[in-house]
């Protein structure tokens, strides 16, 4: 059965990381497990930014992903961004091994609303499953149900679900990737 | 536009040309990256754009003056400019220039994402536009093509016969006898009515401005070609081309037209890239290609290509019974711009209408109409408004034949027999004047007329 590693970027919480392993297993027809390590981010950060790059945090969980894993999820409280833009919910590599996610800007005292943890809970799940979609080849999905639809928002994100829609399902399939054999 | 569409990210800085491309990847778009203005200006020669996102500060040529490079060799390319720091003065020469948009670095995810999906769908609806207004204008004139008479009742039924086929059709007939009509007529029946329909008037153009205008040229292919420019058979993608007067190219147009034909691809004046195009051609002459054929001037090879399917239009003094239907439609098609209640036509003018020969077919009726419009008192046209010469009873024609001798001594009679002069009025060649002279053994004829 395929390897979905969740790992920690700096201090993130065991027992919510478990939790979501859980729920993101069905997803990929996949074993997720939680690593026990977690991983240094302090040099991808931008003292300029006060943000981590999410490209070199990706750079170095590749180096350091078992080839035992099929799918390695860095998971991370910190504000992450790419060069060009202000900040990403998220980054993976495209036809690639690693993705990574942040829960700083999908929390909702970021907006100055009251913390609920389930809908923290749900806005990481999806874009864990969009991140590891992109690690199959898929683009974004104009089905806005689709945990693959852009959303460079939280308000998109909370409208979509947290599975792939039937096409995007198809477009792996197509690519010879289906999930039950990959 | 493939998927979403071309993106082309133009940026002297690799992790800005790296991370944005990979952005817009995952965004579904198909993406490209030029470190500089050069490998821009390059890729843009290579292959379609359809938005470009240009670095305002490189070294050498700046995004500024690199964004008038592209718009000269693609008009239609939308240019969004990036700069590091936004000032007045920045945003104001990039849209001065022609930007559609300027962002400043780094960007919200939200922002440029829809900055660039709705600079496409704004482009997309505004080529929509275009091709719907042309679609309109092509679907609503064909109600011109008028007439009852059995001549007239085979041509439409070859209309609705041929029209909905990909058929190459060859329209044949006198001048004005409405052969452009029939051509919009044979488009607006196809599944390529949506599609644009492109009428090129072949005889208008000199050789090299036909050759520009059918086939488009680069940037520098001649002097004067300061901007990439499609030909015809690349704007009618999808569509009809119409060529009129196609008895009037040269032959080396005739043979580029051939290999169109054949090959179903284009090469632009000046450029070496083929492109594949989709079209219907449909063409027309008053001229008798197979005698063209004969002289060595028409392509035997390319007649046979443009004729697979033949519409010959009859001239309207053979169809008589169709001028009455036709004034009438031509009274209420000018009436109402010219202000006046004309509600029909006299029976005199109507017998005088109908006794007359319209050597100018259609069109020649349909000035007529137009002009005893202007001097007609409501609430008819009458005999007196037209000024209609009838041939002296003496002359009147009574066959064809003698309606062609007759025609061509009069008009060689008002030359002062000037055969050159006439054979350019009577728009054929001398050589054919000459062989219809001697038929008709025209220096009798001559004296009998003076």
């Amino acid at each position: 059965m395929r390897l979905v590693q969740l790992l920690p970027i700096g201090a993130v919480d065991g027992r919510w990381l478990s939790r979501m392993a859980a729920r993101l297993a069905p997803e990929f027809a996949a074993r997720c497990e939680v690593l026990p390590a977690a991983l240094d981010p302090e040099p991808s950060f931008h003292p300029g930014r006060g943000q981590y790059c999410s490209t070199e945090l990706l750079a170095r969980m590749q180096r350091q992903r078992d080839p035992a894993c099929w799918r390695l999820l860095g998971v991370t409280a910190l504000d992450l961004y790419i060069p060009i833009l202000t900040f990403v919910f998220g980054e993976a590599q495209m036809n690639g091994g690693c993705a990574v996610v942040s829960s700083h800007r999908l929390r909702q005292e970021f907006y100055g609303l009251a913390p609920d943890p389930d809908v923290l809970a749900e806005r990481v799940l999806k874009e864990s499953v969009h991140e590891l979609g992109h690690t199959l080849g898929l683009t974004h999905c104009e089905d806005y149900n689709c945990a693959l639809a852009p959303s460079h928002s939280v308000e998109w994100i909370d409208l979509k679900g947290i599975s792939l829609c039937a096409e995007c399902r198809a477009r792996i399939d197509n690519c010879q990737l289906t999930l039950a054999n990959l | 536009m493939n998927g979403k569409g071309n993106l082309l990210i133009v940026d002297d800085e690799t992790i800005v040309r790296d991370s944005l491309s990979k952005w817009f990847r995952e965004e579904g778009y198909q993406v490209s990256a030029a470190e500089s203005a050069p490998e821009a200006l390059t890729l843009l020669a290579q292959r379609h754009w359809d938005l470009a996102l240009v670095d305002i500060k490189m070294p050498g040529t700046d995004g500024i003056e690199l964004q008038r490079r592209l718009h000269e060799i693609n008009p239609e390319l939308i240019v969004i400019i990036m700069t590091g720091y936004a000032s007045v003065e920045t945003a104001v020469a990039a849209l001065k220039n022609g930007a559609y948009d300027y962002v400043t670095k780094p960007f919200d995810p939200d922002d440029i994402a829809h900055t660039v999906h709705n600079a496409l769908a704004h482009h997309r609806a505004e080529r929509e536009n275009v091709r719907l207004r042309e679609t309109v204008a092509a679907v609503t004139r064909p109600r011109e093509l008028v007439g009852q008479s059995a001549a007239m009742k085979r041509v439409l039924e070859a209309i609705e016969t041929v029209g909905p086929t990909e058929a190459t059709v060859l329209i044949t007939g006198e001048s004005g006898t409405g052969k452009e009509l029939v051509a919009r007529a044979l488009h607006a029946a196809s599944p390529r009515r949506c599609n644009p329909l492109v009428v090129i008037h072949c005889g208008a153009l000199t050789e090299t401005l036909l050759e520009s205008e059918l086939f488009g040229y680069e940037k520098g292919a001649f002097t004067g070609a300061q901007y990439r420019k499609k030909g015809n058979f690349e704007i009618a993608e999808g569509g009809t081309v119409f060529l009129d007067e196609i008895g009037d190219i040269s032959l080396k147009t005739q043979t580029d037209l051939l290999r169109v034909l054949q090959e179903r691809e284009i090469t632009r004046v000046g450029g070496n890239q083929p492109i594949n195009v989709d079209f219907r051609c449909v063409s027309a002459t008053n001229k008798r290609l197979d005698e063209l054929i004969d002289e060595g001037r028409f392509r035997p090879d390319l007649y046979y290509r443009l004729n697979v399917f033949q519409i010959e239009l009859p001239p309207l003094r053979e169809r008589r019974e169709d001028v009455p239907l036709l004034a009438d439609h031509f009274m209420r098609k000018f009436a109402p711009a010219m202000n006046k209640r004309i509600v029909r036509v006299s029976p005199q003018a109507m017998d005088l209408l109908q006794r007359y020969d319209w050597p100018g077919n259609v069109r020649e009726l349909e000035n007529a109409v137009e002009r005893a419009l202007v001097v007609a008192r409501e609430p008819e046209l009458r005999e007196e408004d037209f000024t209609l010469k009838l041939p002296a009873p003496g002359h009147e024609a009574r066959t064809l034949e003698d309606a062609e001798r007759l025609h061509i001594l009069r008009v060689l009679e008002e030359c002062g027999g000037n055969q050159s002069r006439a054979a350019a009025i009577l728009d054929i060649d001398r050589v054919t004047l000459h062989n219809k002279l001697k038929k008709y053994g025209w220096k009798r004829e001559l004296a009998e007329v003076s």
